[in-house]
C-alpha cells in the first residue's frame, strides 16, 4: 500500500529543500560584522546597548512622532537635543551606510526598506 | 472529504491543469507587477482604478447572490433548493476569494495590506469592505463544508450552523451594499454619486449570480451523475427574471434623473458610455453590446414559455451574465473617472499583463470552484449510490 | 527581511508585538519629562490656508514665464519629473480656468482669466474626503493645524483617496520615481517616495514645524502666495480675504477647501 518508491525520494527532496538555507551557505562563514562608529560623537540618542538591539523600534517611533504628531526634537541620555530624522541626524554622524548600517544588516540578512525613500549619504570611498 | 477532489476523470484533470496554467501565467505577470509597479497596467493619474477593481465589484455581486438560494431554502422552506444550496455557497466562496485577490493585485504596496488591520479606520468604507468580505468568505466556507459533511454522514447538520446560516443572509446583502458605498459616497464623482447604487448593485447581482448558477447546474447535470433538479432551475430562472427587470429599471431611473435634470456632471458619464465624450468613445461598443444583451435577456426571460425552454434559458442566462458583466465589470468603474475632476478625458485601456493577471485571478477562482464542486458532487453521488 | 513582513509576523502573536514595543516604553519611563518635543520655533495655527493672488502671478508668468513656486516645491521635495502625462506626479501645478473651475467657468469671462493658467495644489480641506476614505490613516488631518498629511510609510496604495479627492490633488507612484530624478538635483535632506504610494502637497509640514514658511511661498518673489492661519482674525490671509472677493474650487461639495484665489 505504501509506495516506498515514491515516498523515499519525496522525503529526500523535502529534506534537501528544507535545509537549503543551511547548506547553501556552507563554507562561506560570514565574518562578524564590524560597524564603524563615528569618531566625532561619543553618545547616541539612546545608550549603545539599546541602540544595538532596538534601533528599529526607535526609528518606527520617531517616524510617528515626527510625521503624525509634529514633534521634532529628541532629548538624548546626555540631555543633548537631536532632530528626529534618519537622513538629517542619524546619517550625519553615521555618515556611511556601507560601513555602518550594512555591516550588521548584511550579516543578519535583513533588508530594511528605509532606503527606498530615504536617501543614503554619498559614500566617499 | 477533500479526497473526493483527487478522484476524477481525465476531463476533470485537464480542466484543473488548464486553470492552473492560466493562474500560473497570471501569477508570473503579478510578479512582474510587484517588481515594476502598477505602471505595467493601463491605469493613470486620472483613471486610478481600472479593470481589477471593476472585476472585484462585479464578483462581489456574484458572491452575494448565494443568498438567493439560501434564503428561500432556509427561511421559506423552498425544498427545491435543498440540492443546490451547497452550489450557491461554494460559488460564493470562490467569488469572494477572487474579490480579495483582485483587491490585493490592485494595491500599490500589497506587502502592507495588514496596515488595514493594524490601524483600523472605521470611517473608511474600504475597511468595512475588508471586514464584510472576509466574514462572508468565512461564513460560506464553514456553512458549506459543515452542511456537506453532515449530509455525507446522512445526519442533520449540527445545531450551531443554523445561526451562522441566518447571519449569512443579511451578510450577503451587506457585502454588496458596502461595496456600493465605496462609490456612492464620493463627492465630485457624479456618475457614482447616486443613492440607488446599492440597490442597483443588489438587483444586478441577483440576476448575474443565479444565471451563472443555472449555467453551472446545466453543466453539472450533463457531466456528472448529479442532477440539481429542474424545479430548482425553474425557480432560479424566475429570480433571474425579476432581478433583471429590476436592474434594468434602476438603470433607467438613473438615465431619467441625469437627462431630465440636465445637470452636466450627471449626464457626462452616460454620454461617454453610449456616445463618446470629447472625441473619446472607448466604451461605446461595449456599452451598446451590454444594452443589446440585456434587452435580449429580457425578451427571453419574461415570457414563461421561452424561459421554461431549456435551450432558450441557457441563452438568456449567458446574455444576462455578460450583459451585466459589461455594465459593471467594464463600464461602471472606469466611467466614474471619465471625465475626470478637471472635466478632461484620459482614456483607459487595460494592458496585456493587466489582462493576464485578471484572467489569472478568474482562473484561480474557477480552480477553487471546480475543486469544491467536485467534492460536493462526489458527496451527492455517494449518497445516491 | 522587509520591514513590512516584520510587521506581518508581529501580528502573528500580540505578545510579540507587546514585547518588542516594551523597551521603548521602559526607556521612556526611566526619564522624567518627555524625551521628545516639538521644535519651539514651529509655526502655530489652527487651520492653515493659502491665498493665491493670480493677478500678481500672471504678471510674472507673462513677464518671464515664472514657475518659481513649482520649481522650488518640486526640487525641495524630490518630486520626479515624469514626462508621461498619465503617470506624472505634481504637488503644485498650472491648470486652465475652465479645468480648474469647471463648475463656474464661462466663455464670457475676461480673456486674461480664460487664457492664463491657475496655480493649483492640495486645498488642505477642512472636511477632506481623502481622509474620510483612507483605510489606514495614511492620509490624515493634523489636529492642531489642519494640514492634510501623507504618511508615506503607511500608505498601502489602494488609491481610494485619489477617487475621493475632487480636486485631482493626488498622484500615485505607478513605478519607482527615482529614475526620474536628476542625481545632481536631489535634495539630500528630504526623502523620495517609493513605488506604490500616493503623494501630494503637505503644505511643507517639515518646514512649518521648524518655523519656516512653505517653500512655494518663500520662492514667490512678488508675494502672490500668502500663507497663514485662517482662524486668526489678525492674520494676513484674513485681512486680505476681508478686503477682496475670492474664489475657491468646487465649494458646493462641502469639502471646505482652504486655498483661496484672487483674480
Ligand atoms: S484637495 Fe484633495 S487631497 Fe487635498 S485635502 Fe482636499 S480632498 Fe484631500
Ligand atoms: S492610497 Fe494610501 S493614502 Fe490613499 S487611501 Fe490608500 S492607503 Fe490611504
Amino acid at each position: 500500500m505504501y509506495d516506498a518508491k515514491k515516498i523515499v525520494p519525496g522525503i529526500l527532496i523535502f529534506v534537501v529543500l528544507f535545509t537549503f538555507p543551511l547548506w547553501s551557505n556552507m563554507g562561506k562563514a560570514a565574518p562578524a560584522p564590524k560597524p564603524e562608529l563615528p569618531k566625532t560623537e561619543k553618545v547616541c540618542v539612546m545608550d549603545t546597548a539599546y541602540m544595538k538591539t532596538e534601533h528599529m523600534v526607535l526609528l518606527n517611533q520617531w517616524r510617528d512622532l515626527v510625521v503624525r504628531d509634529a514633534n521634532r526634537l529628541w532629548v538624548g541620555p546626555d540631555g543633548k537635543e537631536h532632530f528626529m530624522s534618519l537622513q538629517n541626524s542619524c546619517m550625519k554622524c553615521h555618515s556611511s551606510k556601507v560601513k555602518f548600517c550594512d555591516q550588521c544588516h548584511n550579516y543578519a540578512g535583513v533588508k530594511p526598506y528605509c532606503w527606498q525613500c530615504h536617501i543614503e549619504p554619498k559614500e566617499n570611498m | 472529504m477533500l479526497e473526493k477532489a483527487l478522484k476524477g476523470g481525465q476531463k476533470y484533470w485537464s480542466l484543473l491543469l488548464g486553470l492552473a496554467i492560466l493562474s500560473g501565467i497570471g501569477f508570473a505577470c503579478f510578479m512582474l507587477q510587484l517588481n515594476q509597479g502598477l505602471r505595467i497596467t493601463g491605469m493613470s493619474r486620472d483613471v486610478s482604478w481600472g479593470f481589477y477593481i471593476a472585476q472585484f465589484t462585479f464578483l462581489v455581486g456574484v458572491a452575494a447572490s448565494a443568498v438567493m438560494v439560501v434564503l428561500p431554502y432556509y427561511l421559506h422552506h423552498v425544498k427545491e433548493f435543498g440540492r443546490i444550496t451547497i452550489l450557491g455557497e461554494f460559488l460564493a466562496v470562490s467569488a469572494v476569494t477572487m474579490c480579495l485577490l483582485f483587491i490585493v493585485v490592485d494595491l500599490g504596496q500589497p506587502m502592507r495590506l495588514l496596515n488595514v488591520l493594524l490601524h483600523p479606520t472605521p470611517n473608511s468604507i474600504l475597511f468595512w469592505d475588508m471586514v464584510v468580505l472576509n466574514g462572508y468568505l468565512f461564513l460560506n466556507a464553514v456553512i458549506g463544508w459543515t452542511v456537506l459533511s453532515a449530509e455525507r454522514k446522512e445526519m442533520p447538520p449540527p445545531k450551531w450552523v443554523k445561526p451562522l446560516i441566518y447571519v449569512s443572509i443579511p451578510w450577503a446583502v451587506s457585502i454588496h451594499t458596502v461595496t456600493a458605498f465605496l462609490y456612492a459616497g464620493l463627492p465630485g464623482r457624479h456618475f457614482w454619486l447616486t443613492a440607488i447604487m446599492a440597490a442597483r448593485f443588489l438587483a444586478s447581482a441577483f440576476a448575474s449570480g443565479p444565471s451563472l448558477l443555472i449555467l453551472l447546474s446545466f453543466l453539472i447535470r450533463k457531466r456528472t451523475n448529479f442532477d440539481p433538479g429542474t424545479a430548482a432551475i425553474e425557480k432560479l430562472s424566475k429570480i433571474v427574471t425579476y432581478a433583471m427587470i429590476t436592474s434594468v429599471f434602476f438603470l433607467l431611473l438613473e438615465v431619467f434623473t441625469a437627462f431630465y435634470s440636465k445637470i452636466p456632471g450627471h449626464m457626462h458619464g452616460f454620454i461617454y458610455q453610449f456616445a463618446g465624450y470629447e472625441g473619446h468613445a472607448e466604451l461605446v461598443p461595449f456599452m451598446w453590446l451590454s444594452v443589446i444583451l440585456s434587452v435580449t435577456a429580457l425578451i427571453l426571460l419574461i415570457p414563461p414559455q421561452f424561459r421554461n425552454n431549456e435551450k432558450l434559458l441557457k441563452i438568456a442566462c449567458i446574455t444576462v451574465f455578460f450583459g451585466l458583466y459589461l455594465e459593471k465589470g467594464v463600464g461602471l468603474v472606469v466611467t466614474g473617472f471619465i471625465p475626470n475632476v478637471f472635466d478632461k478625458v484620459t482614456p483607459y485601456i487595460p494592458t496585456v499583463p493587466e489582462l493576464a493577471i485578471t484572467l489569472g485571478v478568474w482562473a484561480t477562482g474557477f480552480l477553487i470552484m471546480a475543486i469544491l464542486y467536485k467534492v460536493a458532487i462526489g458527496v451527492k453521488e455517494e449518497i445516491r449510490a | 527581511m522587509e520591514k513590512d513582513r516584520r510587521e506581518f509576523l508581529k501580528i502573528g502573536g500580540i505578545s510579540v508585538l507587546g514585547l518588542s514595543a516594551l523597551p521603548v516604553f521602559q526607556a521612556l519611563a526611566q526619564e522624567k519629562g518627555p524625551r521628545y518635543k516639538p521644535d519651539p520655533k514651529a509655526l502655530k495655527g489652527a487651520q492653515w490656508a493659502m491665498i493665491v493672488d493670480m493677478k500678481k502671478c500672471w504678471e510674472q508668468q507673462d513677464k518671464r514665464q515664472c514657475r518659481d513656486c513649482i520649481l522650488a516645491c518640486h526640487k525641495i521635495h524630490n518630486v520626479p519629473d515624469i514626462p508621461d502625462q498619465k503617470r506624472e506626479i505634481k504637488w503644485i501645478w498650472l491648470e486652465e480656468y475652465k479645468h480648474a473651475f469647471p463648475d463656474q467657468a464661462h466663455e464670457y469671462a475676461p480673456e486674461k482669466v480664460k487664457e492664463n493658467p491657475f496655480m493649483l495644489l492640495c486645498n488642505h480641506c477642512s472636511n477632506p474626503p481623502c481622509v474620510r476614505v483612507c483605510p489606514t490613516k495614511a492620509t490624515f488631518k493634523r489636529k492642531p493645524d489642519g494640514i492634510v498629511m501623507m504618511d508615506f510609510h503607511r500608505c498601502i496604495g489602494c488609491r481610494y483617496c485619489m477617487a475621493g479627492c475632487p480636486y485631482g490633488a493626488r498622484s500615485f507612484n505607478w513605478g519607482d520615481p527615482r529614475p526620474y530624478l536628476k542625481p545632481e538635483d536631489i535634495n539630500m535632506t528630504y526623502p523620495t517616495r517609493r513605488k506604490g504610494v500616493v503623494e501630494k502637497c503637505t503644505f511643507c509640514y517639515e518646514r512649518i514645524d521648524e518655523g519656516l514658511q512653505p517653500a512655494c511661498v518663500e520662492a514667490c518673489k512678488v508675494k502672490a502666495l500668502i500663507f497663514g492661519d485662517i482662524t486668526n482674525p489678525n492674520s494676513e490671509v484674513r485681512k486680505i480675504l476681508s478686503g477682496h472677493y475670492s474664489l475657491r474650487r468646487k465649494i458646493e461639495l462641502g469639502t471646505g477647501p482652504n486655498v483661496y484665489y484672487l483674480i
